[in-house]
């Protein structure tokens, strides 16, 4: 079998050939198309590690076979930044020490994304822990992500107030 | 993973068409694949209906019922404005569930065929009847906690593990499904069934039938205003169910005039008994009445020994969901939805 399907990928447009069904989107992402930042920690949807979006909703890639996903957007932990301008929320994961060893640190960052897109957890520390919690840290650095994810959603929401004036 | 035929059909008779036996539908995929990875469940072709239009809708009809599309995601239903004033203890119940990232994955029917996470299905080298069927069952004299009280058989002790099927029942939600011969609805209580002797009989649904829909009355949305679901975990968030409960009130003037119970994780399905609810009917809410009701949704509760804790934290979870079912709806889903340990309108209360 072989079935193409086609992505857009951190911005682009990406035609893809899937020769197996039984790959995931994790696997595609790190052993494919040469995206090793989304990392694969469980690999059964329990620990976050390989949280990415699509179509601008948080999800475990490790869950997901690829083959089904013709047409999505994809967006991983490569295509936040712009350029050298960090997402407002790697800048605050930096500045609140949101992470130790950093393994868990892409799927944080993505789910942290997603989570404040939802726009129900506003910059309550309770449930941003709740919102978070598909996101295991091993280090124990989850009081500076949540710090972390307070500040990003502060300066984002201001930001948006200050776009809209 | 074993291999397996992947197809995607772009229409309803095209995907019952390629039904097969040993066949898997696929939705969401957050259980399925992570069972075909364990090797629990290894089907020979998996229909991914994803693609399937009209399926993802969530329709008010003009009677005040709602019909909840199959692939509509657990998120998307629980943060539907309309739906969740609605139906609160369903979206609290939904979002007591899983993790922000699975929510969005999961489906509304995937929910409903979730299978047991019982340790002993789960583990391919233990015996189980559910997942072998004459294999034997190596959880009945295990400390497995995610174990029935209630319904259970000789053969299997599993339970079903989801919230979103416990308001459902409570509710009386009907489940919509199709299959070759065409459309048929069942009533959410015959949907699960109990183990029996057969317990990889695990729902109503015929051969190559699959869920199209669910339904909730205009009459389950009259309880909105007493409706909570509570759930008991090993931690405070993303874990399965201990034990959990949905209680719906109607009141008027201080006094039940109707009441609704179902319990969670006791049983292979969400259990409701209507002696327990009929006790609740003409009086004023009050703890020892709570407690005369969840001690009559538990009547025949079995554990063994050391698992009888089980039953006492089901009873008290019940009368619990209850008393705060009466105390009345929360104006905003708590910061933890269904803990014990979340205050009304999302307080800092757990750490």
């Amino acid at each position: 079998m072989s079935l193409f399907i086609s992505l857009t990928l951190n911005g682009e447009a990406r035609d893809v050939s899937i020769d197996d069904p039984r790959v995931t989107l994790l696997d595609l992402l790190r052993e494919r198309l040469a995206l090793p930042g989304t990392k694969k920690g469980c690999d059964r949807g329990q620990c976050g590690a390989c949280t990415v979006l699509v179509n601008g909703r948080r999800a475990n890639a490790c869950l997901m076979l690829a083959a089904g996903l013709d047409g999505a957007q994809i967006t991983t932990i490569e295509g936040l930044a712009r350029g050298e301008d960090l997402h407002p929320v790697q800048a605050a994961f930096i500045e609140h020490d949101g992470f130790q060893c950093g393994y868990c640190t892409p799927g944080q960052i993505m789910s942290a994304v997603g989570l404040i897109a939802e726009g129900d957890a506003g910059s309550d520390p309770e449930r941003i822990r709740e919102g978070m919690s598909g996101n295991i840290c091993r280090c124990g650095a989850y009081h500076g992500i949540t710090l972390a994810v307070q500040e990003a959603s502060r300066r984002m929401a201001a930001k948006e107030e200050g776009d809209a004036a | 993973m074993k291999h397996f035929d992947y197809v995607q059909p772009k229409t309803m008779d095209e995907a019952l068409a390629s039904w097969e036996p040993g066949a898997s539908w696929l939705g969401g995929g957050t259980n399925l694949v992570d069972l075909m990875k364990l090797g629990v469940t290894q089907p020979q072709r998996v229909i991914d209906l994803t693609r399937i239009p009209d399926l993802g809708e969530i329709t008010f009809q003009q009677d005040g019922s709602v019909r909840i599309g199959a692939m509509v995601s657990n998120a998307a239903l629980a943060r539907h404005a309309g739906f969740a004033q609605h139906f609160p203890m369903v979206a609290e119940a939904l979002l007591s569930g899983a993790s922000g990232q699975l929510r969005n994955m999961a489906t509304v029917a995937g929910n409903l065929m979730q299978r047991t996470r019982c340790a002993y299905f789960q583990e391919e080298t233990a015996a189980c009847n559910r997942r072998t069927p004459g294999a034997g069952c190596d959880a009945r004299d295990s400390d497995e906690e995610l174990r029935a009280l209630l319904g259970a058989s000789p053969a299997c002790v599993a339970t079903n593990p989801s919230d979103f099927c416990v308001p459902l029942a409570a509710l009386e939600a009907q489940v919509e499904v199709r299959g070759v011969n065409g459309t048929r609805e069942i009533p959410f209580a015959d949907f699960h069934l109990l183990p029996g002797d057969q317990p990889e009989r695990e729902t109503a649904l015929e051969e190559g039938e699959l869920i199209i829909a669910l339904h909730l009355s205009a009459a389950a949305a009259g309880f909105a205003r007493h409706a909570r679901y509570l759930k008991v975990r090993d931690r405070t968030s993303f874990a399965f169910a201990t034990t959990a409960a949905a209680a719906a009130l109607r009141m008027e003037d201080g006094i039940i005039t109707e009441g609704r119970l179902a319990l969670g994780a006791v049983a292979a399905r969400p259990w409701r008994v209507a002696e327990a609810e009929a006790l609740l009917v003409g009086h004023a809410p009050d703890a020892a009445l709570f407690g005369r009701a969840a001690e009559a949704a538990m009547a025949g509760a079995e554990a063994p020994a050391h698992l009888e804790w089980k039953i006492d934290l089901a009873r008290r979870t019940a009368a619990r969901a209850l008393a705060m079912a009466a105390v009345g709806t929360p104006a905003r889903m708590p910061a933890l939805p269904a803990s014990p340990f979340g205050q009304q309108n999302g307080d800092l209360a757990h750490v």
